[in-house]
């Protein structure tokens, strides 16, 4: 086997066993959504619409879940100094950060059918379009991954990754759509709101459960896109400049 | 054969100018110490050379690689021992070696049993399982230079390798480290220990405020150490001005250090104790004692890099 192949798959295998299947970071993949929808059917009665919330429960679950894990994983590993094993060993920088981040790409994928594993007990999925609901899953994996990757990369420790991946959490849930359709919003916060890669990611998983969308598939797919490329190639730059320094 | 070759190597920190154009070798299959006081530019010299850090300006050629261009393909061949652990916590002593062990491309046999074959080495089969986290510091300090040497590498890099660990884990790695000299692996050592760089370097560099200042054989350096004489005064009170004084009247001899209650004078020439003695008593510095010092390469750092043996105890303690 090539050996940047083995390192990549090792890198990945051991941030698997180290934090994606720890019991904590498992109940969180399964606890966030169902509060997610408790909370939804609370706020409506017992009336709530399954369907109509599912592409913003999975693309929260995928936000918060990437992004929490990645910026801990990262910026921890960069505290106890066994960041540095990696920076040093024989593998490129690219393929390292890919690597680092394609656990929680796949953690990201899993927490988002999560809820509709258990939407499936309530309503008739039947009508959706999977292909195309997957691949706006993994499109917005990977962004929300390497938003995370971003933010890991801007501080020092865990607690500043926590507060300043809020800041960019929090606006992106009130202001993407999903929950409050684009067209509903104030048009001073609707440029905003095209701002975040979450709004194309979110109206991709619209069409395919509801068939409801306000921007064209091909157009949130390059935007998505776009945006992955340019924060994995910010994030690395970043890394060169402030741990290889 | 020259296997490291630095050519006028720099690097700034804004206008902080950490390392100042320094040239060195080093030979394949030596032991070259790398010393100096604290803040003198040590470490940022090792992180250009494993690829932590970037050179402002100058070359680095290792075993006919430039440095700085092709630093994957040097990072194959160099293992590199950090001053502190960088292992991960959660995972076993075996666990950390053979995953260690895949960034090189090392297959799953080999790298397993090389782990189980390090792991004896080092007197760690028995702890093998357990977790990092749970490991003595000086069980650290094994595992992780283990872990640098995994990959079988020509060059090893190793940053105060028995700072801060029991005496009798401090004597197995010293006795490690000589058995992978002799088996051919080039080491550049880094320590705070004279006593380490003593027993174990052919070569070592002095570097101090980012310049090399000498670098010599260490037979050579304890040999010229050995021709001085050197007398050391313990008094109760040394104040500025008797300390002024006391230069002036002897300026003959050679006061490598004064600090906060000891005179060291040290000459080619034997010492007489008494004009010493006399001139302290009648400055109200009472003598507590006086003891010859055996010259050792403590001396020579002491003389070359002008670091207070005081200063250089506290860095150590500091260090622990």
């Amino acid at each position: 086997m090539n050996y940047r192949l083995m390192a990549y798959g090792n890198i990945l295998k051991k941030d698997m066993q180290n934090y994606y299947l720890k019991p904590p970071n498992l109940s969180w993949g399964i606890i966030f959504p169902i509060s997610w929808t408790l909370m939804f059917f609370l706020r409506s009665g017992s009336d709530v619409d399954i369907k109509a919330i599912l592409p913003g429960v999975m693309a929260l679950s995928i936000l918060f879940g990437t992004t929490s894990m990645l910026s801990v994983t990262i910026t921890f590993e960069r505290k106890s100094r066994s960041f540095e094993r990696l920076l040093l060993s024989p593998i490129s920088l690219n393929l390292l950060m890919l690597a680092k981040t394609t656990g929680a790409i796949i953690f990201g994928i899993i927490n988002a059918f999560i809820p509709v594993l258990f939407a499936s007990f309530f309503v008739d999925l039947g009508g959706i379009q999977w292909t195309l609901l997957f691949s706006g899953v993994v499109l917005i994996a990977v962004t929300s991954t390497f938003l995370g990757l971003f933010i890991a990369v801007s501080v020092n420790e865990v607690f500043e990754a926590q507060t300043f991946s809020n800041f960019f959490r929090f606006p992106m849930v009130f202001l993407c759509g999903l929950f409050i359709p684009l067209e509903q919003l104030p048009r001073v916060l609707r440029p905003l709101s095209y701002l975040f890669p979450l709004t194309y990611g979110a109206d991709i998983l619209k069409f395919s459960v509801n068939h409801q969308a306000s921007i064209n598939r091909i157009v949130s797919f390059a935007i998505l896109l776009l945006y992955a490329v340019g924060l994995f190639l910010v994030s690395t730059h970043n890394i060169k400049k402030r741990w290889i320094y | 054969m020259h296997i490291i070759e630095v050519t006028q190597l720099q690097k700034h920190f804004g206008d902080f100018k950490a390392v100042k154009g320094i040239d060195f070798f080093v030979e394949q299959d030596e032991v070259f110490g790398f010393l100096g006081p604290n803040g003198a530019g040590k470490t940022t010299t090792i992180n250009m050379l494993t690829g932590l850090a970037r050179p402002t300006a100058g070359t680095i050629q290792i075993a006919g690689h430039d440095g700085i261009r092709e630093i994957k393909k040097v990072q194959r061949i160099i293992g590199i021992v950090p001053d502190e652990s960088n292992l991960y916590d959660d995972m076993s002593g075996y666990e950390n070696l053979v995953f260690c062990a895949s960034l090189y491309g090392i297959k799953k046999q080999e790298r397993e049993k090389r782990a189980r074959q390090l792991l004896k080495q080092f007197t760690l089969d028995d702890t093998g399982s357990r977790p990092f986290k749970a490991y003595s510091k000086g069980m650290k300090r094994k595992l992780t230079i283990a872990a640098g040497i995994i990959h079988n590498p020509t060059i090893l890099f190793l940053d105060e390798p028995t700072t801060g660990i029991d005496v009798e884990s401090a004597r197995q790695i010293r006795t490690m480290i000589r058995s992978l000299n002799n088996q051919g692996t080039t080491i550049f050592l880094t320590t705070h220990y004279i006593e380490d760089a003593e027993r174990l370097c052919d070569r070592i560099g002095f570097i101090v405020e980012g310049r090399i200042i000498k670098v010599e054989e260490t037979q050579s350096l304890l040999q010229e150490a050995q021709r001085e004489h050197i007398v050391e005064f313990k008094v109760e009170h040394l104040d500025e001005g008797v300390i002024q004084e006391f230069l002036q009247s002897f300026n003959q001899i050679q006061v490598p250090r004064i600090s906060d209650q000891t005179i060291r004078i040290s000459s080619g020439r034997p010492i007489e104790l008494m004009p010493y003695m006399e001139f302290l008593t009648s400055h109200n510095s009472k003598v507590l004692e006086a003891k010859l010092v055996h010259p050792s390469l403590e001396e020579v750092f002491v003389h070359i890099t002008g670091v207070e043996i005081d200063r250089l105890k506290k860095e150590k303690e500091g260090k622990k």
